[in-house]
């Protein structure tokens, strides 16, 4: 049990350096252990400023997502022994700013998630004494694999259109309002066309395909914005050669 | 409209990393997108071919240099990369594709391949067709 | 939809493009670019060529064929411009270099079609 593996972690603290240098760290390499169990070791027995998020441990809180080695991942679903000999470089993930050590600002991410109205829209609500709404399994699988998003942002890490321009709306948020349009019970589609067909969000993804590829969820992002923009197009075509029905 | 881009919310002091100007050699599918965008340079060449193809239909002698100003080896040399840019681009294109249609059959999705197969297929019969009506003409 | 943005146009004039291209170029730029020069197959004579595209069918196949990858490229060249080399900047004239030259490709090919022989 004597092996050990060195971890280069990315350290920024505002108050001591101006940006963010590589400390490094050897700790323990078990065959059962991820990355965030060496970043826990750390904590706990080397150096205990050391700051990162997580919560869950096992995929599903979407809170420790990390640059390893420069490809972004879920640092609770990636194995330690997948790098030996090592170093591993853990960095916070890409395109974000940096608060603090590991942790990046999401708030941006928030903003927009909110601006592309993920929740169920009812042109008018039913009294709940009518009863539930119904959804058969086929309705359901339409918009399933766009729900399992946990917001862990590795799509936004990985995707260099959000990181050139940060008026992207970007993956996840897109994949999202494509979950609440393909719900069966949502009638919200046009009020959210109306947000991101306009502006640069959808219109600025050239399907470099990246989020798609490091999405720990398969979620396929890249895929419901391509879909997005087919549906934002037939839309553009109604309105143009039905003038009066084909909008609001 | 514009969405606001909101950082500081929260957090008065952060640090945010610059963007290289050659992050698409940082990673090998950054690189296989840049080319795949780059195919585009191909079509647009071969546009060009077409127009002067057309431009030489005035009497047999255009035609012939036409086919002359062809046989330069360097030009040879460009139209073979051409190629190569454009099976590279038939082919990630009809690979992408069923990812932006989503083709569902009674409630289910069709796999990938099921929405690309047969793209694969008019694409042969097509080429063949194109061979055969400049071979044979009309 | 009260401003209504032409995104959505540009972007089905380079898909329409993207599919027309997939089809149509490989084996025209095999054919011209490559079997023809290196003798593989024997180009067609004038006589049998010429006929087929003065063809009303064939020109307009082969106007399809060029304006909607034009406009293929002049898209995909234009992010690329932006995302490869960073000039966002350059926004507006990228795009009307671009798209201006798809526009010119298409005059020009609907010229040289209507004129030909
Ligand atoms: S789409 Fe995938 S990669 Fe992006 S936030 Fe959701 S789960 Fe994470
Ligand atoms: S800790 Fe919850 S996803 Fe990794």
């Amino acid at each position: 049990m004597a092996e050990t593996i060195v971890l280069e972690v990315a350290r920024y603290r505002p108050e001591i350096e101006a940006e963010p240098a590589f400390e490094n760290f050897e700790v323990p390499c078990r065959p059962d252990w991820v990355v965030l169990d060496a970043l826990n070791y750390i904590k706990d027995a080397i150096d205990g400023t050391l700051s990162f998020r997580w919560s869950c441990r096992m995929g599903v809180c979407g809170s420790c997502g990390m640059m390893v080695n420069g490809e972004p991942k879920l640092t609770c679903a990636t194995f330690l022994t997948d790098y030996l000999p090592g170093p591993i470089r853990i960095e916070p993930l890409s395109n974000f700013p940096i608060v603090r050590d590991l942790i990046i600002e999401m708030s941006d991410f928030m903003t927009k998630l909110q601006g592309v109205k993920p929740w169920i829209i009812r042109n008018e609500d039913l009294p709940v004494s009518q009863g539930e709404y119904r959804q058969s399994p086929e309705q359901l699988e339409t918009y399933k694999q766009f729900s399992m998003c946990i917001n862990c942002l590795l799509c936004y890490a990985a995707c260099p259109v959000y990181g050139l321009d940060q008026h992207f709306v970007g993956p996840a948020a897109l994949a999202l309002a494509q979950r609440y349009n393909l719900d069966s019970r949502d009638e919200g589609e046009a009020q959210r066309l109306e947000i991101l067909s306009e502006h640069e969000g959808i219109w600025g993804c050239t399907f470099v395909g990246e989020c798609s590829v490091v999405c720990p969820k398969h979620v396929d992002p890249a895929g419901a914005i391509q879909q997005y923009k087919l549906k934002a197009v037939t839309e553009w075509f109604k309105s143009i050669l039905l003038p009066r029905g084909g909008r609001d | 409209m514009k969405q606001p881009v909101t950082y500081t919310l929260y957090h008065p002091k952060w640090y945010r990393r610059p963007m290289s100007t050659y992050w698409w050699t940082k990673r090998w599918r950054y690189l296989r997108f840049i080319l795949r965008e780059l195919s585009s340079i191909s079509v647009a060449w071969t546009v060009i071919l077409l127009l002067l193809l057309i431009n030489s239909m005035g009497d047999e002698a255009m035609y012939a240099g036409y086919l002359d100003w062809l046989q330069s080896p360097w030009l040879v040399v460009l139209n073979a990369f051409a190629l190569v840019f454009l099976l590279f681009h038939t082919v990630t294109w009809f690979n992408l594709a069923p990812r932006a249609m989503a083709v569902r059959l009674r409630g289910k999705r069709l796999p990938d391949w099921a929405v690309a197969a047969p793209n694969f297929i008019a694409w042969a019969v097509l080429s063949a067709g194109v061979v055969w009506f400049v071979l044979k003409g009309v | 939809m009260a401003r209504r943005s032409i995104e959505p146009l540009l972007w089905s004039l380079f898909s329409a493009g993207g599919v027309v291209s997939a089809f149509f170029m490989p084996v025209l730029i095999f054919l011209f670019g490559i079997a023809f020069p290196l003798g593989l197959i024997e180009a067609p004579g004038f006589q049998s060529i010429s006929e087929l595209i003065k063809h009303p069918i064939t020109r307009l196949v082969l106007m399809v064929v060029c304006i909607f990858p034009l406009f293929h490229w002049a898209h995909r060249f234009r992010f690329t411009l932006y995302d490869g080399l960073q000039i966002k900047h350059l926004n507006e004239v990228i795009a009307v270099v671009c798209y201006g030259g798809a526009l010119f490709g298409t005059v020009l090919a609907g010229y040289l079609l209507w004129n030909i022989g």
